[in-house]
């Protein structure tokens, strides 16, 4: 039996695999596709927005990379790690931060870092030491021993960003990280997000529905009712949907013409 | 860290398995600390069916003698062993179902993206909820010591791997029904539905051919529920005894559980996707 050297292309760093590429994923609840042939890339070092409605598709494609639960088709890679095949290899890669709030109130911020640490098997006082590192880096050094509980919400979600980083990642998943906060800590965050893309070449994939979060030098992907609309840099999404700024892209990509696999059921 | 620095990062390892296991019992213990309530209401709730309830039906209930038991019994001393196993049901169910509710969903979110297998990180929030229970198991028992419930000294020893493994049985159980139910609004359903059926028919109140004198139906239900075999067990083992045959239904069920649980949080069972669709709650 012929063996194919194709499936294994040899490690070329110019050819890096993107943090994450999403390949013709379908995913349905029963009759209902959640997500209907998607495909996305985030590269490396590029902070991608994933714009959507409610009811987009936006929780379900978070699951299937972090792997609740399997992809029935198509492929998800993190770092060139497919998440069915090579599981450990590809989450071990991954940070998320989530929608709803998931750390421990009652235990202090450290202990909520050491834990997570644990949890990718690193030592006690590297912990500590990264620890040290990612909470400086989000400007919460000092709040270190205080209890979660005693936090605002913008600097839990900091504490959550900060946790996320504790093994390194190279890919940062965020779902609506913002809903719930005020302006300026809205604000701080995604510049807290920016900047780490910047220095530490992160990829980001920042689902939203807020237009406001997005910059111009973002990659920006449209998903509406499981489909991807649009995707691209800022200016290729305007082309796309024909539109002068990316409120009325984003109005006219997801305004409800409803999709052909409904139109005949 | 440069990029082909983290290429090297494909395997895990074995080193790491050991440090997330204890991260994830220190991370329980530390709650546990944490929430001193917890710690009382779990001892108060055995103690007061122990001061209570067993104190009131002292003299109602005569319980001649049966093995374990060498001579006449208080029925404070025949309750104490099922109480124990009430310890573990309760703490079972609780540490388990607790990943159901809402704000827990986000912290089983967090174990399972954890890279390591998803079978030993149930495994380990199982063995973290087991260091939990035998804490409280043993704070009652030191306590029911001084109400007359007296077992020879290496009784509190052997009863350890009893309660290991019912710990096991009653957890794992748990763990299959947080996987199972979409949603358990609050832990009074479970108690109504789960804790005081599998209580109230076993062997942990009455025994059982006192059961099978006043109702057959009940006798047979009582068989077949595998919280009796769980209180038997540990009843036998507190007396330095070993009962071969609940040791076998309580291994036999906690693998099936355990098993049954593992496949359920499989990523490719089909049920978390259930679990995790448009319609569960986020």
């Amino acid at each position: 039996m012929p063996i194919h050297f194709a499936d294994h292309p040899a490690p070329d760093l110019a050819a890096e695999p993107p943090a994450l590429s999403v390949e013709r994923v379908t995913h349905a609840f029963g009759p209902r596709k959640a997500l209907d042939d998607v495909s996305l890339a985030v590269p490396r070092g590029n902070f991608t927005a994933l714009l959507g409605p409610n009811g987009a598709g936006k929780t379900t494609l978070f699951s299937l990379v972090t792997r609740l639960y399997h992809n029935r088709s198509g492929a998800i890679r993190v770092l060139g790690h497919d998440v069915r095949r090579q599981p450990a290899a590809a989450l071990s890669r991954l940070g998320v931060v989530f929608q709803a709030r998931t750390l421990d109130l009652d235990l202090s911020v450290m202990q909520n870092l050491l834990y997570h640490a644990a949890l990718h098997g690193i030592g006690r006082s590297a912990a500590k030491q990264r620890a040290a590192e990612v909470l400086e880096s989000v400007g919460l050094s000092d709040r270190a021993r205080d209890k979660v509980r005693q936090l605002s919400g913008g600097q839990m979600r900091r504490v959550e960003i900060a946790r996320a980083l504790m093994h390194r990642p190279d890919l940062l998943l965020l779902d609506e990280p913002t809903v719930g906060l005020d302006i300026a800590s809205r604000a701080g965050i995604v510049a807290e997000v920016r900047r780490l893309v910047a220095s530490e070449g992160i990829g980001v994939l920042w689902a939203t529905h807020i237009i406001e979060e997005i910059a111009p030098t973002d990659r920006v992907v449209v998903l509406h009712k499981g489909r991807i609309q649009a995707q691209g840099a800022h200016a290729e999404v305007l082309a796309t949907a024909g539109a002068p700024d990316l409120p009325a892209a984003f109005l006219a990509l997801t305004h409800d013409t409803a999709p052909q696999s409904e139109a005949h059921p | 860290m440069n990029p082909s620095d983290r290429r090297q990062r494909t395997r895990l390892p074995l080193s790491g398995y050991a440090i997330c296991m204890a991260g994830i019992c220190g991370r329980e213990a530390l709650r546990f600390i944490q929430q001193r309530g917890r710690f009382l209401s779990a001892l108060v709730r055995p103690l007061v069916w122990l001061f209570i309830f067993a104190a009131g039906f002292r003299s109602v209930l005569g319980v001649s003698i049966i093995p374990p038991y060498e001579t006449y019994i208080l029925y404070e001393v025949y309750v104490a062993p099922g109480l124990v196993a009430m310890i573990l049901l309760f703490n079972g169910l609780q540490s388990s179902l607790s990943m159901v509710y809402d704000r827990e969903v986000g912290a089983m979110r967090i174990l399972l993206v954890s890279p390591y297998p998803r079978w030993y990180l149930l495994l380990s929030k199982l063995v973290a909820g087991i260091c939990v229970a035998l804490l409280q198991a043993y704070a009652f028992l030191a306590i029911a010591w001084f109400w007359e419930v007296e077992a020879p000294p290496i009784g509190y020893l052997t009863i350890l791997p009893a309660l290991i493994l019912s710990g096991l049985m009653l957890g794992a159980m748990g763990l299959l029904m947080s996987s199972l139910f979409r949603q358990l609004e609050n832990f009074a359903s479970v108690m109504n539905f789960v804790i005081f059926p599998m209580f109230f028919t076993s062997s942990a109140l009455y025994p059982l051919w006192k059961v099978q004198e006043s109702s057959l139906p009940l006798y047979y239900i009582c068989l077949f529920n595998p919280f009796t075999y769980a209180v038997e067990l540990i009843r036998f083992a507190l007396y330095g005894q070993f009962e071969p045959f609940s040791a076998m239904v309580v291994a036999g069920c906690a693998a099936a559980f355990l098993l049954a649980a593992i496949v359920a949080y499989d990523p490719s069972a089909g049920l978390m996707a259930r679990r995790g669709g448009p319609e569960a709650a986020k």
